[in-house]
């Protein structure tokens, strides 16, 4: 046996091969054509045993700087917080992580059960009764938002908030493209959603609009304002993409009349690992239960009685509805979503509010910091845990310099703003100390100082 | 009292439990109410769990223990590959190095992660025969529907507009028609002949000028290969159409023939099967997409380019479809199928289409007795069994499904491929020993004499699992979705 994970013998293949009636395994491949015969051995780099690999990759890891090496306050979309360690121990018992969608409920009540939790922690947060079992990732659920708008309102304009994560809108373009639908998008102002510009732009024709909360550069966005603009027009949908944490301390979209809310829960045990596996959430109303995208997990009972959980309403999804499905997602995140259950639980009902206070509070200290050695801080709305610096030089240089210095700056929106040459958002969460806030002002200060 | 035997966690909850230790607050407290305007500061808590620690760990084992993973038995799900999952991956996965980038690192701090990205890239490249990949989208329905909007690019590129159709087979993916609706098109059906493989004279009818692509996966659902698939080719491009691979099968024929080389256009791969990234209950997946050189301007972006032994993302990609995907992808699975790939090499990968081809082949010999057998030339990695006969005797193929949890295995997949009646659609892969193989194949036949002699035994099964058959129909007809107290 030379490959660990084959366990064929000679012997087993030769009693396979008696059996089957053929004299070689070649004989099984005998109805591939000789002319798409591949008739070399590919090209790959030769097999490598556990230990040598294992010593390769870790060097290759040693190669990257990481965000626990040195402190970062990138954030726009993916943070830097603390998982409890009873994150990965549970994720990492096998019955979980090497099974397949459970079909077969009878040997599957632990990941449905699991699941039914994330959909009611889900709920919880949002304020809206119906949560599925997970999207690829916050950017996909608010595009699959966006097409399930279309179709319920039977409508084809969409408006986009530019204060939406440019990523998530460059995806709801591309999804766009598929449904032929027509986004337009709303100008930011002094960090907000321009609410003028939004009234000029809604009229009946439109089949959502899209918001986030917190916005991309850490405002709270006036839902309550929003919504009753978009009230006015018939069957016009509200979608807020809201970071999960946050809805920890601040008002739920969905008491502010959200249709759907979707997102990330990267924020709740699911480490940055370069921006991908994620998880993405998707919750709604009860009128748009059977619309949902995506795997849902209902409650029932067994035939003694037995309370236990199934897959259910998969009249809605690709392998029953097939061509008339409006979601072809089949595969979802479901690993990440227990992960962000098992840190929901262990954070819990209280400490959900203090992590989310905490990263308020911090953010904070660091605008008070800056301001204080005079960079400016833009946008005087109410934010969550990022803010908006503007630097007399370039964020790009700024960063390179904050780098040799051991720290990971934050993201320039010069790169997909243009009117934003300047301008650095960074993120403070509740595992930045005063000490790193500290060195970072101090460390930028001497820099725009030259 | 609800009748249960395993607790929710929102039920295990009570006032004043905690199991978080958050970061202390290190800077000055300041009151939040002041700054932050009453309408937006949430007047009830969210009511999530308050347990503690152990609480947490024993609720979860307790959970884990009423699963079934591939660790925990054999998984023989056609279309599925649920092969073992190596746990150097894992390891590899959580070294702090990868797990804990941030995508908006400046690209000459993270040489390493593009390192890998890009060699596996080209490992992908070689093992499909296609020009380029993009190992952007999230799964394989995610880099089918990529994958379609590629070919919609390239079509509209050449003014062809009213290329409106994506013929699929008749035993194709569900995901498949679903892809093509999301991507704006309409399906159209080609019928399977005698054989189990593509009519040629019903794709000859179907195809046209308005024909955008053909989706296919070889072998197909039925574990067969489509040994015309030059013909389908010819077919096919002579229309002026795309010809798409539906990577979902390709664990059949590693090392011996490629995709590209069959002329394929477009294919997805689905990291989570062929290349051991683990199916975690349902996710997360990876699906890349590989193009041909006339598709290649059309590829999600950014693309991952190496110049002057330096890895940066190229974003000036004009005709690009646009991204499918926040960041760059499912980073984390790339770790796992990078790892698995890196320790297989090629030799390893061709024995993987060997013994997965071996296997599937001796299991449907000795299953062939009971069971019918519909198509019966040699099969690929998988094949397809019909319990027509045990149905004439009152047995379901659900119910044989039923059955063999009561044998300790997770069913074959059931009634799917659509074309062939109560289907049994069993792929065993490489990773499972011959006595694995054996202790099935007698569990099998076992039931086929049940199914004669005490066919009760087998409707009425599950008898040994912690719950029974599920009310499934109450539970889609009063949907309860969520806990409520």
């Amino acid at each position: 046996m030379e490959f660990r994970y084959l366990p064929m013998t000679d012997t087993d293949k030769q009693e396979m091969l008696d059996f089957i009636g053929v004299d070689s395994t070649e004989e099984l491949f005998s109805d591939i054509p000789a002319t798409i015969r591949l008739n070399k051995e590919l090209d790959l780099k030769p097999p490598a045993n556990e230990a040598q690999l294992k010593q390769e990759l870790t060097e290759l890891a040693n190669k990257n700087a990481h965000v626990k090496k040195y402190p970062s306050f990138l954030g726009a979309g993916v943070y830097d917080h603390f998982i409890p360690s009873v994150v990965d121990h549970v994720i990492s018992r096998s019955e979980f992580y090497t099974a397949y969608t459970p079909y077969q409920p009878e040997i599957s009540q632990g990941e449905l059960q699991a699941i039914f939790e994330f959909q009611t922690m889900i709920s919880e947060l949002t304020a809206l009764p119906i949560a599925n079992s997970s999207m690829y990732d916050g950017g996909t659920a608010l595009a699959e938002a966006v097409t399930l708008s279309a179709g319920v309102t039977r409508k084809k304009k969409i408006l986009v908030s530019k204060t939406v994560h440019p990523e998530s809108r460059e995806v709801i373009a591309t999804y766009a493209k598929g449904q032929h639908l027509e986004i337009e998008e709303i100008d930011d102002k002094d960090g907000m959603i321009d609410l003028d510009q939004l009234s000029e732009k809604l009229d009946d024709s439109i089949a959502s609009v899209v918001v986030q909360y917190p916005n991309f550069f850490g405002q709270i966005e006036p839902l309550d304002q929003i919504k009753e603009q978009i009230s006015a027009h018939k069957k016009t949908m509200m979608i807020v993409s809201s970071n999960p944490l946050a809805l920890g301390y601040l008002t739920p979209p969905g008491e502010f009349g959200a249709d759907i809310v979707v997102g990330d829960t990267q924020v709740f045990g699911i480490p940055a690992q370069f921006g991908g596996p994620h998880c993405g959430y998707f919750a709604t109303t009860e009128k748009l239960m059977r619309k949902v995208p995506g795997r849902l997990v209902g409650q029932t009972t067994d035939e003694d009685g037995k309370r236990g959980f199934v897959l259910t309403l998969q009249a809605r999804e690709q392998h029953i509805r097939r061509d008339k499905a409006t979601s072809n997602i089949c595969s979802n995140q479901a690993l990440n979503a227990l992960a962000s259950s098992v840190a929901m639980s262990s954070i819990g009902k209280q400490g959900i509010r203090e992590m989310a206070m905490l990263n308020m509070k911090k953010a904070r200290y660091a605008k008070k910091q800056f301001e204080a050695i005079g960079v400016a801080v833009l946008n005087a709305g109410t934010f969550f845990n990022e803010i908006v610096v503007k630097l007399p030089i370039p964020v790009k240089v700024v960063n390179e310099k904050l780098f040799q210095k051991g720290i990971i700056g934050g993201y320039d929106l010069s790169k997909v703003y243009s009117d934003k040459e300047g301008q650095m958002l960074l993120a403070v969460t509740e595992l930045r100390t005063k000490e790193e806030i500290d060195t970072l002002v101090t460390e930028m200060g001497a820099i725009i100082n030259g | 009292m609800v009748n249960q035997d395993f607790p929710l966690i929102f039920e295990r909850s009570k006032v004043g439990r905690t199991s978080y230790s958050l970061p202390a607050l290190d800077v000055p407290d300041m009151d939040l109410e002041t700054e932050v305007e009453a309408k937006f500061i949430r007047k009830e808590l969210a009511a999530l769990p308050e347990v503690s620690e152990l609480e947490i760990m024993r609720h979860y084992t307790g959970l884990s223990n009423r699963n079934f993973g591939v660790d925990s038995g054999f998984y023989p799900l056609g279309s599925c590959t649920m092969k073992y999952n190596p746990k150097i991956n894992e390891d590899v996965a959580r070294l702090e190095g990868f797990s804990q980038l941030h995508p908006y690192q400046d690209t000459r701090h993270i040489q390493g992660a593009l390192e890998m990205m890009y060699d596996l890239q080209s490992a992908l490249k070689e093992i499909t025969g296609m020009h380029e990949i993009s190992l952007q989208p999230a799964a394989g329905a995610h880099g089918e529907w990529t994958g379609l909007m590629m070919i919609r690019a390239f079509h509209e590129a050449n003014g062809d507009y009213q290329r409106t159709k994506v013929i699929v087979p008749d035993s194709a993916h569900g995901t498949n028609p679903a892809s093509a609706t999301v991507a704006g098109f309409e399906s159209v059906t080609v019928k399977s002949n005698e054989q189990g493989l593509v009519d040629l004279e019903d794709l000859k009818r179907v195809v046209g000028d308005d024909t955008a692509a053909l989706m296919l996966t070889n072998p197909n659902t039925l574990g067969l290969f489509e040994t015309d698939i030059m013909e389908i080719k010819q077919i096919v491009h002579d229309a002026g159409g795309r010809l798409y691979y539906d990577g979902a099968n390709l664990n059949a024929i590693m090392g011996y023939t490629r995709p590209g080389d069959m002329g394929f256009d477009v294919v997805h791969l689905n990291l989570h099967k062929t290349f051991t990234g683990p199916h975690g209950g349902g996710g997360p997946g990876s699906g890349p997409v590989g193009v041909s050189k006339e598709l290649e301007p059309y590829l999600p972006k950014p693309v991952l380019v190496k110049k002057d032994d330096q890895y940066e993302f190229d974003y000036h990609r004009p005709q690009s479809i646009g991204r499918v995907k926040p960041y760059y992808g499912n980073f984390g699975i790339y770790l796992r199928a990078y790892t698995y790939i890196r320790t297989m090499g090629a030799e390893g990968l061709k024995k993987v289409s060997e013994y997965a081809v071996l296997n599937a082949n001796y299991m449907m010999r000795k299953l062939e007795k009971e069971y019918v057998l519909p198509y019966p030339q040699h099969c690929k990695h998988e094949f397809v069994l019909s319990g027509k006969k045990q149905k004439k005797l009152g047995v379901r193929t659900l119910d044989i499904g039923k059955r063999l949890l009561d044998h300790g295995y997770h069913p074959p997949t059931v009634y799917f491929p659509l074309n062939v009646e109560e289907a049994l659609m069993i792929e065993p892969t490489e990773t499972e020993a011959k006595e694995t193989l054996d202790g099935f194949i007698d569990a099998m036949l076992s039931i086929a004499v049940e199914a004669k002699e005490n066919p009760e035994v087998v409707q009425e099964a599950p008898h040994t699992t912690v719950v029974k058959r599920m009310d499934e129909t109450t539970a889609a007809r009063k949907p309860i979705l969520r806990y409520t107290k």
